[in-house]
């Protein structure tokens, strides 16, 4: 087939102005790094176009090419910065050599409708630059900090060992003074009290208050709503001033009246303040696959004799359960990230994990805060793997596809 | 129906056992508030272990420092003050105690005396700044620079930080106008003595900014003491200042290419209050806290983990080593007849009256 393949070749300059743009922003990176960024664009565009020139015009032969740019920026970037040089540097030869011979040979039209445009062309591969370009923004700054939580030494800086890949920069001590330190401990047993309990409140009351407010026959039900989903809209740092003295008041009532402990006295405050601010994500989520719910069922269970309660929890809820399991993982991510309202409501007993990172970015720049982050994120990510494991094997059972 | 059940079991167990947790310390608990870091970390281990120890005391530590006095203010007006005792630097101490936010303690009965009998008001000595105050430590704000970015001639002299020809690249200073202010007038000639008779007039203002303007552009400003030492550790600054606990860390503990500039150091004070407002119970603990945290033996045992000055006296010779490192720690106080050759003395009166004006001059100068 391949043979067959008709095989259109490009103009050059085409050529040189996709490379030379890659060279160029490629370039960027490298110049800033190394004091100028203009000139590392020039020096990075030219380098490909003149690579491109010779390989079009003097070699051509592919293979020959591909091979001699992926080797020789490997060798250049060995020369120039060791071991990370070399892999940079390979890395840009090898898809700056594979880039030339894609543009030039049309390759690119290969997996696109023949009837396309070349603006067409041009926009269907900018929608996917651009797609690259989002994710790329979105995940670097987690992945930079994976590394960095590695670091031998207290500070946010990749040391010329880490570079060098020695293993004499790189060391667990900040994971080990994470499970070790009491006060990391303390807050990262306080946020796992604390987000549980306001998020079991949240989802109940939040379930509640949608299913309330979907029927039709309640009476000023949009008031209602827009006061409950306030905590959203309100900026959170005047609803935490406004929390601090609400709830020292009642703090102080269940303290001297009621005689209950400071200490239960503080969670009770920072789980009800948190609960407040999970409950409009699960009345958001939940008012929304109540839309799609087919209001005849409950008609239809009353009809057979099943009362209210029964009604919901064997008719309604496993077919909301989706809204309102997200609804509940919006809340519990809420409560576990607050760091504003529990410095109010929250006295140092109840010190949650934010609060521990706020306090340790802003006094010791101590890249603990980097191995807990790393801690975090490889928790979220097994959490979000489970449910959605969960969800497909749910799924098959009820003999859907997954999808 | 079995979901609900679950959950209300698992609600009602989870509080019952917040309960049960929290009784069996109830009795003996008490929140102290200090900075964070290294500075908590030695107060942790000259202080609370010690007198948890002694006394079976749980010691809950606090980070808020920074904004001990904002805090202080609500929780005092919300009457709910849940800090049993308060570290905060001296001119803090000065405020909280003009606003009534701080309680008196009265030194020569309240405090332990020396070994030798000595007072603890002649103890302290002149660093008694304000009778809600029990000073800790004395600290200076000073200047570290990277030994491999300054060239062939060391700086040994204030006005390097001035001068951006001999010592071209960043330097990094705090926010704000204090100790700003006063090295730009050293080093715009004005004599040691006179420095806050000039800044006091609008002329002399006008003048420390002019001489702060010329090197505007070649500077990070900090908010945090944490951030000088990163950015000397990133090489991002060539000599920036902070306080000289967080260099030491840096140059001894950290083995990072730094030195310390300590010409023209400025000296501060920082120790312990006791908010008002507290019930009976809680002052006689915090006071138990302070009497015993304060003594000579604990002053210098401090210095053991952070390379600040102990506050009393009596507690000079028993300076040590440091006790991880080993090396004598002495040399590395601010006050060590070697370091302290050219000191500058922090006015706390100047500052209580100008700070308003000085700050929104500063903060629009630094806007421009």
């Amino acid at each position: 087939m391949a043979a067959l393949t008709p095989i259109f070749r490009k103009p050059f300059w085409l050529v040189a102005l996709v490379v030379g743009l890659f060279g160029g922003f490629i370039g960027l990176f490298v110049g800033t790094a190394n004091g100028s960024g203009p000139l590392g664009v020039l020096i990075g565009a030219a380098l490909l176009i003149v690579l491109a020139w010779f390989y079009i015009y003097v070699l051509k032969d592919e293979r020959a090419g591909r091979g001699i740019t992926f080797a020789g920026l490997g060798i250049a970037g060995f020369a120039a910065a060791g071991m990370p040089g070399l892999v940079l540097g390979a890395i840009f030869g090898a898809i700056g050599g594979w880039m030339i011979y894609w543009m030039y040979e049309g390759r690119y039209r290969a997996y696109v409708p023949p009837y396309l445009t070349p603006g067409q062309v041009l926009w269907h591969f900018a929608f996917r630059v651009i797609c690259g370009a989002i994710f790329v923004f979105l995940i670097t700054p987690i992945l930079v900090v994976l590394p960095l939580s590695f670091n031998a030494q207290d500070f946010f800086t990749f040391t010329p060992e880490m570079l060098r890949f020695d293993p004499e920069g790189y060391s667990l001590k900040h994971y080990r003074d994470f499970f070790s330190n009491n006060e990391w401990q303390r807050s990262f047993k306080n946020s796992l009290i604390i987000a549980p309990i306001a998020t079991i409140i949240s989802v109940s009351l939040g379930t509640l208050a949608a299913i309330g407010l979907s029927q039709s026959h309640v009476p000023g039900r949009r008031a209602i709503m827009a006061i409950l989903i306030s905590p959203m809209i309100v900026p959170l740092i005047i609803s935490a001033t406004g929390m601090f003295f609400f709830y020292s008041q009642i703090g102080n009532w269940m303290e001297s009246t009621l005689g209950l402990d400071k200490n239960l006295v503080g969670y009770i405050k920072v789980v009800l303040a948190h609960a407040v601010l999970g409950i409009p994500f699960v009345i958001i989520t939940v008012t929304a696959t109540l839309v799609g719910f087919d209001r005849s069922l409950t008609r239809a269970a009353a009809n057979m004799g099943a009362d209210p309660v029964t009604t919901f929890f064997r008719v309604q809820m496993p077919l909301i359960l989706p809204g309102v399991i997200s609804g509940g993982l919006f809340a519990f991510i809420t409560s576990f990230d607050e760091v504003v309202v529990v410095l109010f409501v929250g006295s140092a007993s109840q010190k949650t994990l934010p609060w521990q990172m706020f306090t340790g970015l802003r006094e010791q720049i101590s890249p603990t805060i980097l191995a807990v982050a790393t801690i975090l994120v490889c928790i979220s990510i097994a959490l979000l793997t489970t449910l959605e494991m969960l969800r497909r094997r749910s799924e098959r059972l009820r003999g859907m596809s997954p999808g | 129906m079995k979901f609900t059940k679950t959950l209300l079991a698992t609600t009602a167990l989870t509080m019952v056992a917040g309960v049960a947790g929290a009784d069996d310390h109830m009795a003996s608990e008490m929140t102290i508030v200090s900075w964070g870091g290294a500075y908590s970390k030695s107060q942790l281990k000259a202080y609370h272990e010690p007198y948890s120890a002694k006394t079976g005391v749980n010691i809950i530590n606090d980070d808020s420092s920074a904004e001990a006095v904002a805090k202080l203010r609500a929780m005092n007006e919300a009457g709910n003050v849940t800090w049993d005792v308060v570290d905060v630097v001296a001119a803090d101490a000065i405020r909280l105690c003009d606003e009534g936010l701080a309680m008196e303690i009265d030194a020569d009965t309240q405090l332990a005396d020396a070994p030798d009998g000595t007072k603890a008001s002649e103890d302290f000595g002149d660093l008694l700044v304000s009778d809600c105050f029990i000073p800790q430590i004395v600290y200076s704000t000073t200047f570290g620079y990277r030994t491999d970015l300054v060239g062939d001639t060391a700086p040994t002299d204030i006005c390097a930080v001035f001068d951006t020809d001999a010592y071209p690249g960043k330097r990094s200073l705090e926010k704000r106008p204090i100790n700003n202010m006063e090295w730009a007038l050293l080093c715009d000639g004005v004599a040691k003595d006179e420095v806050y008779d000039v800044l006091a007039t609008e002329e002399g203002q006008d003048k420390a900014l002019a001489k702060l303007d010329t090197i505007k552009d070649s500077v990070i400003w900090w908010s945090a003491g944490a951030d000088t030492p990163q950015l000397l550790a990133d090489g991002e600054v060539i000599m920036g200042s902070t306080y000289n606990g967080r260099l030491f860390s840096v140059i001894e503990e950290q083995k990072q290419p730094v030195a310390m500039l300590w010409d023209a150091q400025v000296f501060d004070l920082d120790g312990w209050i006791i908010p008002a407002g507290l019930s009976d119970e809680r002052k006689a603990r915090a006071l138990d806290y302070i009497m015993f945290a304060t003594d000579t033996q604990r002053l210098a045992d401090q210095s053991k983990y952070i390379a600040y000055g102990p506050a009393r006296l009596s507690s000079a010779p028993l300076v040590d080593k440091h006790e991880e490192l080993g090396i004598a720690m002495a040399p590395h106080m601010p006050t060590d007849p070697e370091n302290a050759k050219n000191t500058f003395l922090y006015n706390y009166e100047f500052w209580a009256d100008y700070r308003d004006d000085i700050d929104a001059k500063f903060q629009a100068w630094l806007a421009k």
